[in-house]
């Protein structure tokens, strides 16, 4: 094709089918975006249904969130490091010094819970600090700053918890957090405001671009988003508005967990950090061509930093989930497997490793993939050494779905 | 007359490697001045400097008149001069409004300006008379060469600058194309822009040129009017430094 461009953009209005193909086409030229995760999301919660028929009760739909709630939350803010092609090793044994920060704060100290939560969080942001200026300042690789934080942390913890005693947590707030759950209501009231929240928001901008004269969504399209966003969601709703409880008489159990919402809320702000502020344009830029970045004037060493600062503050995060759910801090609290799960979330989720795309979107879907594998083969009654190896193989398939998407995109001209 | 934009005697080195000696150049207000000089002459490096990207070693930098210290491309950007680089610098993953306004995005308050963005965007690829992209929300990664050219040259002239320049921006362009960048670069000088371009081919140069400035091995061997001078006296600057009475007196950098 030579230099001039095509003019085809009056020749057909804009309506689903056009943009079903606009979708086929990207997907073919080698962006398959979420279609993985999803995929394998069905396959594996039909396979586990069939397997289990445990896997589709209430009480285990409620668990699963709990369950993958912390990796979850450290996968999002690994997204904004993955986006600039870098990596944080650290961000699982992070997320564990900031939870025994809080336990620290909590029970040994005596302050109430949110100074405990404050001071996790501020920990999170000095780390990013650290972490961000070493790699942007005197350009260490990421991989080895991160990879010396990684086993440095591992160290703090120890400390911090006293050698290996485990400090248990009481405070009522943060132990609600990851065990207790919404009223049915409360749930119902949230689905509404959503729904109608985020219907209201694509036709208000539909309306905005076609007063201009923009391409805008067809209503058709923006109905049938909405209407699935309803049934997906209000199924949800229904399910864990049920009556979990074995002896509902002695002990209700229902209701929409507290780390649902805490988990929308974040993925709602950091989505639109990324996609509707120039700090967000900004990640990607420098992903994308950190040259042309600079070149632009944007401040590349500003953008890394803060990449790093909200990776290790959404560590701090997870960790405080990760604390709330074992009622109790120890040497382990955010060791072992999590940071390769949350790894594995945002890169199963559709986040390259080699930089510039990616959504916060994905480590909640890749965050989900992973606890279904993690509760399924639990279920199942494999060892703990299967699910390793398992999850391994599906981390490593991820990235291999990444790499051949980014050669069959540059084999069409896409990159 | 001022030249809107001057250097004095601008030394650049790369470590031992010396790349710019004592170079002067200037460039006019509804000119168009036309850089050349063979590969490795250092018109690149000369217009990085210019921009910002490279700090210079020592020399004068004068902006319509005044001196000025350009040490970041933002600086080059606050004081109207923007320039296509050899390389486009685009982010492949961004779509084409998106590059064309990095770095100084349209806001309201907190939130991007998307609509706002797209439609001048669309307006100033419309006035380049480059028919309309199937999508100017197509990422970068999806254009040919040459409609990435012409997204880097529009990113340039979206802002009201004082200077434009385009380092060998038709390289990439196919006949048709060329002669449209030729068309645009002498519209922006008659608009009262001073423009700066640099090519290696000789009949574009004199087609649009007022001036001439000729780097032979990173110094200048001669800026000249367009009028005064021959298609084989420029090809002997670039070649040799020198062209009878024009250019290098035995290498020494003094012009005249
Ligand atoms: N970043 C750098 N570090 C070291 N040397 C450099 C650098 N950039 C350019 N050079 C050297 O400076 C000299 C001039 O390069 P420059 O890119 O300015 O040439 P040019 O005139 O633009 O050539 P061309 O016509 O091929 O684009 C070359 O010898 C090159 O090797
Ligand atoms: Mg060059």
């Amino acid at each position: 094709m030579s230099a001039t461009l095509t003019p085809d953009r009056t020749a057909e209005a804009p309506s689903i089918a056009s943009n079903a193909r606009d979708y086929l086409e990207r997907v073919r030229g080698g962006d398959m975006g979420a279609l993985p995760a999803v995929f394998g999301l069905l396959v594996l919660c039909v396979v586990f249904a069939i397997l289990r028929p445990a896997f589709l009760t209430s009480i285990n739909f409620a668990n699963l969130f709990t369950q993958g709630a912390a990796v979850t939350v450290i996968a999002m803010g690994l997204v904004f490091v993955l986006l600039l092609g870098e990596i944080d090793l650290s961000a699982g044994f992070a997320s564990g010094v900031c939870a025994a920060v809080l336990a620290v704060t909590l029970t040994n100290i005596g302050l109430p819970w949110y100074v405990g939560v404050l001071l996790a969080i501020a920990t999170g942001v000095v780390i990013g600090i650290v972490l961000g200026t070493l790699v942007a300042k005197l350009g260490i690789p990421s991989f080895v700053v991160t990879l010396a934080a990684f086993l440095a942390f591992q160290g703090l913890v120890l400390v911090l918890v006293d050698e290996g005693t485990n400090i248990s947590i009481r405070d009522p707030v943060i132990v609600a957090i990851a065990n207790r759950n919404l009223p049915p209501a409360l749930g119902w009231a949230l689905f509404a405001v959503g729904v109608a929240g985020y219907g209201a928001l694509q036709l208000m901008r539909a309306r905005k671009r076609a007063a201009r004269g923009l391409v805008a969504d067809p209503i058709s399209l923006i109905a049938l988003r909405v209407g699935t966003l309803a049934v997906l969601a209000g199924f949800a709703v229904y399910f864990l508005n049920l009556e979990r409880s074995r002896n509902a008489v002695v002990v209700s159990l229902k209701g929409v967990p507290i780390v649902v919402p805490i988990i929308l809320v974040l993925l709602i702000l950091w989505t639109f950090v990324l996609r509707r502020t120039a700090f967000g344009r900004h990640i990607y830029a420098v992903g994308g061509n950190a040259e042309a970045a600079r070149r632009a004037g944007i401040g590349v060493d500003r953008i890394k930093i803060s990449a790093f600062v909200i990776c290790s503050s959404m560590a701090a995060v997870g960790g405080i989930l990760a604390a709330s759910r074992a009622t109790s801090v120890d040497p382990n609290t955010g060791g072992a497997n999590v940071l390769l799960f949350a790894v594995g979330a945002a890169v199963i989720g559709g986040t390259s490793l080699f930089g510039g795309k990616g959504r916060v979107l994905d480590a909640v879907l890749g965050g989900a993939v992973v606890a279904v594998i993690e509760n399924g083969m639990g279920l199942m009654g494999y060892p703990a050494s299967v699910k390793y190896m398992v999850t391994g193989c599906v981390l490593l398939l991820a990235a291999g779905v990444d790499a051949l998407s980014r050669k069959r995109a540059a084999a069409s001209g896409l990159r | 007359m001022t030249p809107v934009l001057e250097l004095r005697g601008i030394d650049k080195s790369f470590g031992p490697v010396q790349v710019l000696h004592d170079v002067a150049f200037t460039a006019y207000a509804g000119e168009v001045t036309a850089l050349v000089g063979d590969n490795g002459a250092g018109k690149s490096t000369l217009v990085k400097c210019v921009g910002g990207i490279y700090p210079i070693d020592s020399g004068d930098y004068l902006f319509e008149g005044k001196p000025v210290h350009v040490n970041s491309p933002r600086d080059a950007a606050e004081l109207g001069i923007e320039i296509v680089y050899q390389d486009l610098a685009l982010c492949d993953n961004l779509d084409i409004v998106q590059n064309m306004f990095l770095g100084r995005e349209r806001r309201n308050g907190l939130v991007l300006d998307e609509d706002s963005m797209e439609e001048l965007a669309q307006k100033t690829l419309a006035s380049l008379s480059v028919k309309t992209v199937k999508s100017i929300r197509q990422l970068v990664s999806s254009l040919s060469g040459g409609q990435r050219q012409t997204v880097a040259i529009a990113k340039a002239v979206l802002w009201n600058s004082k200077v434009v320049i385009l380092d060998e921006p038709t390289a990439a362009l196919g006949v048709a194309q060329t002669a449209q960048v030729l068309e645009l670069v002498r519209r922006l000088a008659d608009n009262g822009l001073a423009v700066v371009l640099i090519s290696h081919n000789m009949n574009d140069v004199f087609a649009v040129a007022d001036r001439i400035a000729a780097l032979y091995l990173g110094r200048m061997a001669a800026q000249v009017k367009a009028a005064d001078v021959t298609h084989s006296q420029v090809v002997e600057l670039i070649t040799s430094g020198r062209s009878g009475e024009l250019g290098l007196k035995n290498g020494s950098g003094v012009t005249q």
